[in-house]
């Protein structure tokens, strides 16, 4: 990530956002923190957060129970909430800038039905994998798998929607309506063969939630959020230049294939591993680039980590009402996600209309 | 110095550049013209880089086709014929992507600059999707302009790329934009140019490409070039050059002759 050393001597160049863009990740920290706390002190079991902050600040012992609710679950969860939502936004952020358009979000053109596919793969079928090769991929078989189903799915979307450098809208969205539903009926074949301890394991996961959040998930997660979190600041530059197109973007001395190869491995290790823990969360992908790119401008060297910072802060909100609006039960976070992120499509759709046939 | 040799191109089965050669000096406004479909975007897209074809170009004795991008960029900007963009940038973000190759690091105070080079002087924050084509069209030329503007940098002369700078402008910005590619080469720099109107291009190159149906017809100064058999047979249509005494070179098509024909 470019650090801008603001000089104050240097006159402010009117439509210059980056000084707001700047200023919107400093927000979107203590947004983030808030919401994380938030995310902490609410729970079923009532165990408070600031009693068992200041119980352990004063060196007084947690009862059982308490460093249970607030280590073991809470904790976990949060961790999760902020892997997953940073994942799929800046997922979302990355796609978009690849295929030059706001529309693109794994969701929604079938990448994450391609990751979905390839956990059911691993889960329902990782009994037949070697067992030494089981037993060294451990925890990692299903994100793996998720991360080589979303890859193998955006690397058949670019290739079928982008002709000489461009791509089409509409070619894109249909051919993800394509790979959506063969992954689908793959994955309705795999779970017509499940058993039943299979079955309640793929039931529990394809409904969307980071719920059953553990320690050995949030690891199994882990790597494949962090390299691409990490590596998805250094796409900014060539993802710019993208948005003038493929020739202009390598006259500006970008490489442009080296840019696009790893927004794929981006977008899929992201996606793959977002989808192989939390199942189907839609619509953060898409919604959080669009609300950023509205306030602070389309450049992706704050619009890649503010996406991160607003989606994993957007996430653990969803969370919390999935688990407070029907309390005591939960509401799966991919029904909340959706149930914002519908509308919010229909209406990036109608602002797009008139330049979607582009 | 620029020099391409023996380029033959071809999309699919169809040739389109049968083996042509072509120089352009630096000091110098070198224009390529010919008729729609003669190869002239096709000969631009082998100078630059953009497509490697049969035959080489060097530019600044580098081969064009086994340099990075970053080194092109260093040396070279290029201006589309149009630049459709994917997201709301506003001008001065637009013009900031030229900025972008990590070699111009500190020189954004080149951005006002180079708005003001191309007459767009309050329009920094207006966005870029909003404007009209002639508009946009000189906002890339601020673009291209922030990516190389020393036309002679560290003893090498730099290079601008203009595939039909000023067909989507009116006559008052053809002659700016004209302006700035002739100021560009009198300071040292290298101009290529694709152009359709040819006595603006009488008026401001000092070198002109003459193709036809992918052959190089002729190459050499304006006033040799441009000759009525030479340009009557490579655009089809009678044409007779004139001698303006002010201006020089300009012509003029024969539309009566065209139309008894």
């Amino acid at each position: 990530m470019t650090v801008l050393t603001q000089n104050p001597a240097r006159p402010h160049l009117a439509g210059d956002r980056s000084r707001i863009a700047t200023n919107m990740t400093f927000v979107l920290v203590v947004l983030l923190v808030l919401a994380s706390l938030f995310s902490l002190a609410i729970g079923a079991a009532g165990t408070s957060l600031w009693q068992g902050l200041s119980d352990l600040a004063m060196g007084r012992d947690l009862s059982l129970r308490d460093r249970v609710v607030l280590f073991d679950i809470r904790l976990p969860r949060t961790v999760m909430g902020i892997l997953v939502g940073a994942a799929l936004a800046v997922s979302g952020a990355v796609m978009q800038g690849l295929f030059r358009n706001p529309l693109a979000d794994p969701g929604i053109v079938g990448v994450s039905a391609g990751a979905a596919f390839g956990a059911i793969v691993a889960i329902v079928l990782g009994g037949y994998l070697p067992a030494a090769i089981a037993a060294s991929l451990g925890y990692y078989v299903v994100p793996a798998a998720a991360f080589v189903g979303s890859w193998v799915s955006t690397i058949i979307l670019y290739r079928v929607s982008t002709r000489k450098g461009r791509t089409s809208v509409a070619t894109m969205l249909l051919a993800g309506i394509a790979l959506g539903s063969l992954t689908g009926a793959f994955s309705g074949v795999l779970i017509y063969i499940a058993d039943d301890a299979q079955l309640r394991t793929l039931t529990f996961w394809g409904m969307g939630s980071v719920a059953g959040a553990t320690w050995s998930k949030v690891l199994a997660a882990l790597p494949l959020i962090a390299i691409a979190l990490g590596v998805a600041p250094f796409l900014a530059r060539g993802l710019n230049g993208l948005a003038l197109g493929e020739a202009a973007a390598s006259h500006m001395g970008i490489s442009v294939q080296r840019t696009k190869n790893t927004a794929i491995l981006t977008v899929a290790g992201a996606t793959g591993a977002a989808v192989a823990v939390s199942g189907g969360i839609g619509f953060v992908g898409i919604v959080v680039p669009h609300l950023l790119r509205l306030m602070t401008g389309p450049d992706h060297r704050f619009l890649l980590i503010n996406s991160a910072l607003l989606g994993a802060a957007l996430l653990l909100v969803a969370d919390v009402i999935s688990r407070t609006v029907i309390a005591p039960a939960e509401l799966p976070i991919g029904i909340v996600t959706a149930t914002i992120g519908g509308p919010f499509f229909f209406w990036v759709l109608l602002r797009q209309r008139g330049i979607l046939d582009m | 110095m620029l020099t391409a040799t023996g380029i033959t191109a071809s999309y699919g089965r169809r040739e389109v550049l049968h083996g042509v050669n072509f120089d352009a000096t630096a000091g110098q406004v070198t224009a390529i013209v010919g008729p729609n479909g003669s190869g002239k975007t096709t000969l631009m897209r082998a100078l630059t880089g953009e497509n490697v074809f049969d035959g080489v170009v060097f530019l600044n004795d580098q081969d064009v086709a086994s340099a990075k991008p970053w080194q092109l960029a260093a040396v070279r900007g290029v201006l589309p014929q149009s630049t459709p963009l994917a997201f709301p940038f506003t001008v001065v973000e637009v013009v900031r992507l030229g900025l972008a190759s990590g070699l111009t690091a500190g020189r954004g105070h080149l951005i006002p600059a180079a708005l003001d080079r191309v007459g767009l002087t309050g329009f920094e924050g207006r966005f870029y999707q909003e404007l009209s084509g002639g508009e946009q069209q000189r906002v890339q030329l601020a673009r291209v302009l922030v990516q190389v503007w020393e036309p002679v940098a560290d003893g090498s002369p730099r290079w601008l790329f203009l595939d039909e700078p000023v067909s989507a402008l009116d006559i008052g910005h053809q002659l700016q934009v004209m302006q700035i590619a002739r100021d560009f080469a009198n300071a040292g720099g290298g101009v290529v140019t694709v152009m359709h109107d040819l006595n603006l291009t009488a008026m401001f190159a000092d070198n002109v490409g003459l193709i036809s149906e992918g052959h190089m017809v002729a190459q050499g100064a304006p006033e040799d070039v441009f000759t009525d058999q030479q340009l009557s047979h490579a655009y089809g249509c009678k044409v007779r050059v004139n001698t303006a005494p002010a201006s020089g070179t300009f012509l003029l098509p024969h539309a009566a002759t065209m139309a008894a024909e």
